[in-house]
C-alpha cells in the first residue's frame, strides 16, 4: 500500500480550473454529501434572509388558550409554555443565530490572519508577542472564557459576538502562522523578492493566497463551532434575552418541560442548532475532500 | 542461460487505480535475476522501474494490483503464494533498500531494536540473543561502536549512516536478494560511494544478487552486471552492462546515454541532434568582485557561532561563467544568497557593477536600482513557482514590479513581452495560460528560466537547476541556458554538487568545503590535474559511462 | 553533575507553564477592572443607590490605581481569597474546593470513556480506509461535533429517563435518600467503593451515567478525528513501507511501528480535548443539575454574582494549564526526539 505512484499518474490528479461556476459544480456533483449540505446551506440562507415574511404565525404572539400543544396540522411544531408557535420562532431564530456567528467569525478571520500572517512572515518580535498572547487566549478553556468576558462587558449580543471571535481568533491566527511560515523561504518567494516584491506585497499577493484553501476549510468548519458556542452562552442564560426567539434559548426554555414528555419544545430548536451546525462540518469535510483526498477524516 | 534465474519476472502488468480509470503503470515486463548476479534497472521518472519492484514484494499501494505476468522466485510463483508466505519472504528472502533512508526508519525506535524486530519475526534469534546478533548486524554494514549506536536513535545519525542502517535491516536474515530502490539519490557523492560499495561488498561476500534501481547510468555502468532500460511502463533494451554501452539497440537507450554527461563529451554532445555550438564570448572587466565575505549564524542556546561562510573572495567577469561546487553544508547556497541579496553578510564587500551592494539590506534591496539586474534560476522548479498562479502571471511579475516600459504598458504590451520571453526559452505560448501541476518538469524549468531573463539581467546565478530533472530535460535545458548566455551577453554563477555537470557550462571552476574555497582555477585544469585532495576524492567518487559508451555517432 | 536531558526539558516545560499562569492572572484581572461593566454596582446589587455604590467602590479598592489594584488582587489570590459569593455569603474558594470534586468526577469519567472508544474506533478506521468501521467513525466524527451537549443531554434525558425510565430523574449526583459515601477523594463511585457500599456505588453510577455520555460523545469525536488521521499519516509513512519490506508482521507495524508514532500527536490534540471538555462540563452541569462548579457559575451568572462567576473563571483555567502540564510532560517522556538534540 505504499508504493508511491508513478509520476504520470499522480500528474492526472485535480481537475485544471475553468472558472469559479464551474468548479463550484465540480465540488457539488463530486460528493452527494456535499451536494446535500450545500442544499442545507441555501435552505439555512433562505430562512435567515425572508423567514419573518415566510413563517405562518408571528412568532412573538402568546395565546394562553393554546399553550403546550403538541404538532398538529395548525402548528407543526407545537406551540411553547405561552401558545407562540415553535415552527414560526424555530425558521425566525435562524437569522440571529447565523448572523452572531457570521460575524464572529469573520471577526475572527480578519483579525487571526493579519496576526498570523505578519507573525509567520516576519518571525523576531512580532512572532513572540502575538504568539504569547494566543497563547494567554488558549490558557483558558474557550467557552469559559467566552462565558467569563460576557458576564464581565455586559450581557449583550454584540459582546457575544465579540467573546465568539476572541476565542476562534487563535485558530486562525495559528494557522496562517504555520502556512505562511512554511512557505517563507520557499523558492518562489524569493523568486517574487528578485521580481522586487517587497514583504508585504509578498505577503498580502504570494503567501496569503495560498494559506486560503486550508483556511476556507477552517472557516467552514469553525462556523459550525461558533452557532455551537453562541447557541451555548444563551442556553446558560447569557446574550440573547427572551422572548427574542433564538435556538439556544428556546431549547433551554423546552428543557423544563422534558421531564414532564413535552418534548416538542427542545426538539425542534436543537434540531434546527444541530442541522445548522452539521451542515457547515458536511460543508467543510467536502472543502477538505477537495483540496486532499489523501487526508479525509 | 543454462542455470535456473534466482528471480524471473515474466509479462509483469501492473494497475493503478485512479479517479481516472485503471491507468497501466507497468506493462508486460520481463527480466530475470541470476544468483550472485547485480542488475541495474534504469529509466527516467514515470518509467515504471519502482513500480516493478514493488510489485515483486507485493508492497504496493492499495490502489495498485498485479494484472497479468508471473513472478518467479527460487521456484516459488511470489504472484500466487498467500500474503502469509509473503511476508515470510520479505526480508528473509528478498529485502529492499529505499531512498531517503532517514524517513525510511522508524523515528521513534532505537535502530537496534529495529533491526531486532527483523530477527525475531524471522525467527532467526529470540529476545535473548537477538541484542548481539542487531549489534552484529551494525558491524557488518561498518558502523563505528556498535554496542553505542545500538542505543541511538535515527535522528541523530548522518543520512549515510542512516542508509547503512537500513542496508543492515534488510540483511540481517542475509536474503538471498536485495532490491535497492535509488538507494544513494540526495546522498553526497562521496557518501555514495562509500553506501554502494558497501553494498556490492557484502553481496560478493554473502552470494547475493542485487537489483539496483536508478535513473543515474553513470552508476548503472560503475556496478551492474546487466541493465534493463525501461521507458513508459515498458523494457525497451536487457543486455550486459559491457553491450548496453558499448553497442546500445534501443533509440531510447542510445538517446538516455547521449544525454548522460560524461568526461569527454561538451554541451552540444549530449544533444540528439548536431547543433552548432554557442557564439564565444571573451570575459570582460569584472562583474562581480565578492572580497572577505563571512556569514555567521547565532549557536543556539550559547553554542559557539558558526560560520557557514568563512572569508570568501572571487571575481566573476563579464560574459564569464563560474561555477561554485561543493557537496551539503558547504555554504554554497548561503553564499549565493547573500550575492543575490536575500540574506545579509556579516562582513565582507560584494560590488555588483562598479556599485558596493553588500551594505544595502536585504529587506530593502527589492527598490534598489539594480534589483533587475541580479537574478537567480533556483533549484526545484516546482517550489519555484507560486502554485495559484499561471506560467504567464510568474513571468510577467518581474515586468509588472521593475519593468521600463511594459509596465504601464497595458494588457497587450506585456502579454506580448511574455509570449517573446516563453519563445526565447522554447515554451509552447498556449502554455502561459496553465497552472504549475498542469506542467511538465522541463516546463516548470523553463518558466523559472524566462521570469530571470525577463528584466535582462547582467548575472544570473543558477542554482543546481537541472538537479531535480530527467537526464534527457537537464541536457536540453543546460544548452538553453548556455544559448541564453551567448545571446543575451549575461554572466552565469553556476552552482551545483555536479562536477559533471558544472564542467560542460563553465569556464572557471571554485570547490567549496567547509565555508571556504579550497581550490579555483580553469575548468580543464581542475578536471585532470587536481591540486586539493578533497577535489580529487570528489572526482573519484563520481560515477562514469565507460569511456566507449555513446560514439558520437550514435544516431 | 549533570542533571539528564529529560529531566532538564521536564523542568523547562515546568516553567513554561508561568507566563500562562501569569495571563491567566492578568486576563481574570482585567475581566473585572477594565472592561466597560462597573464591578462595585454588582457588588452592591440591583437596589443600590449612588451613595453605596461609591462606599462599595472605596472598600474593594475600586477608586486605587490599575497597578495598585493589581497587587491587592495577587497578594488576595497568593492568600487564596477569592472574595464572598453574595448569594450565598459564603466564600467563594470554600465553595468551589466542595463542589470541585463532582466536576472532576463527571469530566474524567467521560474522557476515560471517549479515549476508551474514540482510539480504537480511529485505529479501526485508518487500517481499512472506506470500508464499514471508517464509514461508522466519520459519522460517529461528524455527529459528535454537530450535536449540542445540552440538547444530547435532554434527548437522553427523555429517551432514558421519560419513556425508558432506566435512568434516575436528571436531578444531582445521588437519590435524595442516600447519604453520600464518606469523604475520602471527593469522587463518590471511588468513595462508595472503598466505603464498600454498593448500593451507594450503584446509585452513583446510575446518575453518572447519563452526563458522562453526554460529555463523552462530545469529547470522542476530536479523539477519533484526530487518531484516525494520525494512523493513516503513520501508515502511509516510509518507515512503514521499511517495516513491511523486512516482512515484519501486521500486528508489530500496526502497533509497534504505526501507532506508538500515531499516538504523540493524539496526546498533543488531547489539550484541546480539555478545553472543549471543561466548557461543555458547563452546559452539562447544567442540564442534569450536576452540583460541580459549572452549575455554580451558572447559577450565580443569573445573579450577577460576580466573584462566583471569577473564582470559576480561574479555577477552570487553573485545572486546564495543569491538565496541559500533564499532556506536556507526558508527551516530552515519551517521544525520544526531544530532550537529546543539545
Amino acid at each position: 500500500m505504499h508504493a508511491p505512484v508513478p509520476a504520470s499518474i499522480a500528474a492526472a490528479g485535480p481537475a485544471p480550473r475553468y472558472g469559479w461556476l464551474r468548479h463550484l459544480r465540480h465540488v457539488v456533483t463530486g460528493n452527494p454529501v456535499t451536494g446535500v449540505a450545500f442544499a442545507l446551506f441555501l435552505l439555512l440562507v433562505i430562512a435567515a434572509l425572508f423567514g419573518p415574511w415566510l413563517v405562518p404565525y408571528d412568532p412573538l404572539a402568546t395565546n394562553a388558550a393554546a399553550a403546550l400543544q403538541p404538532p398538529s396540522a395548525a402548528h407543526w411544531f407545537g406551540t411553547d409554555q405561552l401558545g407562540r408557535d415553535v415552527l414560526s420562532r424555530v425558521v425566525v431564530a435562524t437569522r440571529l443565530d447565523l448572523a452572531i456567528s457570521v460575524a464572529a467569525v469573520a471577526l475572527a478571520f480578519v483579525a487571526g490572519s493579519v496576526i498570523g500572517g505578519l507573525a509567520g512572515f516576519y518571525g523576531g518580535w512580532i512572532d513572540r508577542v502575538a504568539g504569547r498572547c494566543l497563547d494567554t487566549i488558549m490558557a483558558f478553556p474557550l467557552f469559559v472564557l467566552a462565558m467569563g468576558i460576557v458576564a464581565a462587558a455586559g450581557n449583550t449580543v454584540e459582546n457575544i459576538v465579540y467573546a465568539t471571535a476572541l476565542i476562534n481568533l487563535p485558530f486562525y491566527a495559528r494557522m496562517v502562522r504555520a502556512e505562511v511560515n512554511v512557505r517563507r523561504e520557499a523558492g518562489f518567494v524569493q523568486a517574487a523578492r528578485l521580481s522586487g516584491n517587497g514583504g508585504l506585497r509578498i505577503l498580502a499577493f504570494h503567501l496569503f493566497p495560498n494559506a486560503l484553501p486550508p483556511l476556507m476549510i477552517q472557516v467552514s468548519l469553525n462556523m459550525g463551532w461558533a452557532i455551537l458556542n453562541a447557541a451555548g452562552l444563551s442556553f446558560i442564560g447569557l446574550g440573547v434575552r427572551p422572548p427574542t426567539p433564538e435556538w439556544g434559548i428556546m431549547v433551554a426554555e423546552g428543557a423544563n418541560f422534558i421531564v414532564s414528555g413535552e418534548w416538542w419544545l427542545a426538539l425542534f430548536p436543537g434540531a434546527a442548532l444541530m442541522l445548522a451546525v452539521f451542515t457547515f462540518n458536511l460543508l467543510g469535510d467536502g472543502l477538505r475532500d477537495l483540496v486532499d483526498p489523501q487526508r479525509r477524516t | 542461460m543454462a542455470s535456473v534465474p534466482l528471480l524471473d519476472v515474466r509479462d509483469l502488468t501492473v494497475e493503478f487505480a485512479t479517479r481516472r480509470g485503471t491507468v497501466r503503470a507497468v506493462e508486460r515486463v520481463s527480466f530475470s535475476v541470476a544468483r550472485g548476479e547485480t542488475v541495474g534497472i534504469v529509466g527516467e521518472s514515470g518509467s515504471g522501474k519502482s513500480v516493478s519492484s514493488y510489485a515483486v514484494l507485493r508492497i504496493l499501494d492499495r490502489a495498485g494490483r498485479i494484472a497479468e505476468g508471473s513472478i518467479t522466485f527460487g521456484g516459488v510463483a511470489l504472484d500466487r503464494v498467500p500474503e502469509r508466505t509473503m511476508a515470510e519472504m520479505r526480508g528473509r528472502e528478498i529485502s529492499m533498500v529505499f531512498q531517503n533512508p532517514r524517513a525510511a526508519l522508524n523515528p521513534i525506535r532505537p535502530i537496534g531494536r529495529q533491526i531486532e524486530d527483523v530477527l525475531i519475526e524471522h525467527a532467526l534469534a529470540v529476545p535473548a540473543t537477538a541484542r548481539a546478533m542487531a549489534v552484529e548486524a551494525l558491524r557488518a554494514v561498518r558502523i563505528a561502536r556498535p554496542e553505542e549506536r545500538y542505543h541511538a536513535y535515527p535522528f541523530e545519525l548522518s543520512g549515510g549512516m542512516c542508509q547503512r542502517v537500513v542496508i543492515a535491516i534488510a540483511l540481517a536474515c542475509r536474503p538471498q536478494l536485495l532490491i535497492a530502490d535509488e538507494p544513494t539519490t540526495g546522498l553526497d557523492v562521496t557518501t555514495q560511494k562509500a553506501v554502494m560499495d558497501l553494498m556490492v561488498e557484502l553481496s560478493r561476500e554473502r552470494g547475493m544478487s542485487v537489483v539496483l534501481i536508478t535513473h543515474d547510468l553513470g552508476l548503472a555502468a560503475a556496478y551492474c552486471d546487466r541493465i534493463v532500460v525501461m521507458e513508459k511502463g515498458a523494457v525497451v533494451e536487457n543486455a550486459p552492462a559491457a553491450e548496453v554501452f558499448a553497442a546500445p539497440r534501443h533509440p531510447y537507450t542510445r538517446r538516455l546515454l547521449q544525454a548522460t554527461p560524461r568526461p569527454e563529451a561538451g554541451l552540444r554532445d549530449l544533444l540528439p541532434h548536431p547543433v552548432p555550438p554557442p557564439r564565444p564570448q571573451a570575459p570582460g572587466a569584472p562583474l562581480l568582485e565578492v572580497r572577505d565575505l563571512v556569514k555567521e549564524f547565532r549557536g543556539r542556546n550559547g553554542a559557539a557561532p558558526f560560520r557557514a561562510v568563512d572569508a570568501i573572495s572571487f571575481t566573476v567577469h563579464e560574459g564569464e561563467s563560474l561555477g561554485l561546487v561543493g557537496e551539503s553544508g558547504c555554504g554554497k547556497s548561503t553564499t549565493s544568497a547573500m550575492i543575490m541579496r536575500l540574506l545579509d553578510p556579516t562582513s565582507g564587500s560584494i560590488r555588483f557593477a562598479g556599485q558596493e551592494v553588500g551594505t544595502v539590506p536585504a529587506s530593502r534591496f527589492a527598490r534598489h536600482p539594480l534589483r533587475g539586474k541580479l537574478q537567480m534560476v533556483f533549484q526545484d522548479p516546482t517550489d519555484s513557482l507560486n502554485p495559484r498562479w499561471t506560467a504567464f502571471r510568474s513571468i510577467a511579475d518581474p515586468l509588472l514590479r521593475l519593468g521600463g516600459p511594459e509596465r504601464g504598458a497595458g494588457r497587450g504590451a506585456l502579454r506580448a513581452k511574455a509570449e517573446e520571453l516563453a519563445r526565447r526559452v522554447g515554451l509552447p505560448t498556449d502554455l502561459l495560460d496553465r497552472f504549475p501541476h498542469q506542467l511538465s518538469g522541463g516546463q516548470k524549468a523553463r518558466v523559472g528560466i524566462a521570469r530571470a531573463i525577463a528584466l535582462d539581467p547582467d548575472l544570473v546565478i543558477l542554482d543546481e537547476p537541472t538537479a531535480a530533472l530527467d537526464v534527457s530535460v537537464q541536457a536540453v535545458v543546460l544548452n538553453l541556458l548556455a544559448d541564453l548566455k551567448a545571446e543575451l551577453g549575461m554572466s552565469y554563477l553556476f552552482v551545483s554538487h555536479d562536477l559533471n555537470v558544472v564542467r560542460l557550462v563553465c569556464d572557471r571552476v571554485m570547490v567549496m568545503r567547509g565555508g571556504r574555497i579550497i581550490e579555483e582555477g580553469d575548468t580543464g585544469r581542475i578536471l585532470h590535474a587536481p591540486s586539493d585532495p578533497y577535489t580529487r576524492a570528489l572526482l573519484d567518487a563520481i560515477p562514469h559511462l565507460p569511456a566507449a559508451a555513446a560514439p558520437a555517432g550514435a544516431l | 553533575m549533570t542533571v539528564p536531558p529529560k529531566v532538564r526539558l521536564a523542568g523547562r516545560r515546568l516553567l513554561q507553564a508561568v507566563p500562562a499562569l501569569l495571563g491567566i492572572i492578568i486576563i481574570t484581572f482585567l475581566l473585572t477592572r477594565a472592561l466597560p461593566g462597573d464591578p462595585a454596582v454588582y457588588f452592591a446589587g440591583p437596589a443600590a443607590d449612588a451613595a453605596s455604590i461609591a462606599e462599595i467602590r472605596h472598600r474593594l479598592g475600586l477608586d486605587r490605581s490599575l497597578p495598585e489594584q493589581f497587587l491587592t488582587y495577587v497578594g488576595d489570590l497568593a492568600t487564596g481569597n477569592l472574595g464572598t459569593s453574595i448569594s450565598t455569603g459564603q466564600p467563594v474558594l470554600q465553595e468551589i474546593i466542595t463542589r470541585l470534586p463532582a466536576s472532576l468526577e463527571l469530566t474524567l469519567a467521560a474522557l476515560l470513556i471517549a479515549v476508551g472508544v474514540a482510539v480504537p474506533l480511529g485505529v479501526l478506521a485508518a487500517t481499512r480506509p472506506d470500508g464499514w468501521v471508517d464509514h461508522a467513525c466519520r459519522f460517529v466524527v461528524t455527529a459528535g461535533v454537530s450535536l449540542p451537549t445540552f440538547f444530547t443531554g435532554l434527548a437522553l434525558v427523555y429517551v432514558f429517563y421519560y419513556l425508558a425510565g432506566w435512568a434516575p430523574a436528571p436531578m444531582g449526583r445521588l437519590d435524595i435518600i442516600s447519604l453520600p459515601p464518606e469523604h475520602v477523594t471527593g469522587f463518590y463511585l471511588i468513595d462508595a467503593l472503598l466505603a464498600g457500599d454498593v448500593a451507594v456505588a450503584r446509585s452513583v453510577l446510575a446518575h453518572l451515567a447519563l452526563p458522562a455520555l453526554t460529555l463523552a460523545l462530545f469529547t470522542l469525536a476530536p479523539i477519533a478525528r484526530m487518531t484516525r488521521a494520525a494512523m493513516l499519516q503513520a501508515l502511509g509513512s516510509e518507515f512503514i513501507r521499511t517495516a513491511r519490506a523486512a516482512g515484519l508482521s501486521r500486528r508489530r507495524i500496526l502497533i509497534v511501528y504505526a501507532l506508538r508514532n500515531a499516538l504523540l500527536p493524539v496526546v498533543t490534540t488531547l489539550g484541546m480535548v480539555f478545553s472543549f471538555a471543561l466548557g461543555a462540563n458547563v452546559l452539562v452541569e447544567k442540564v442534569f443539575a450536576w452540583p460541580g462548579i459549572g452549575s455554580y457559575a451558572v447559577e450565580a451568572l443569573v445573579v450577577s454574582d460576580y466573584a462566583a462567576v471569577q473564582g470559576f473563571v480561574l479555577t477552570m483555567a487553573l485545572l486546564f494549564v495543569l491538565l496541559n502540564l500533564v499532556i506536556d510532560l507526558t508527551y516530552t517522556l515519551i517521544d525520544p526526539r526531544l530532550g537529546l538534540e543539545e
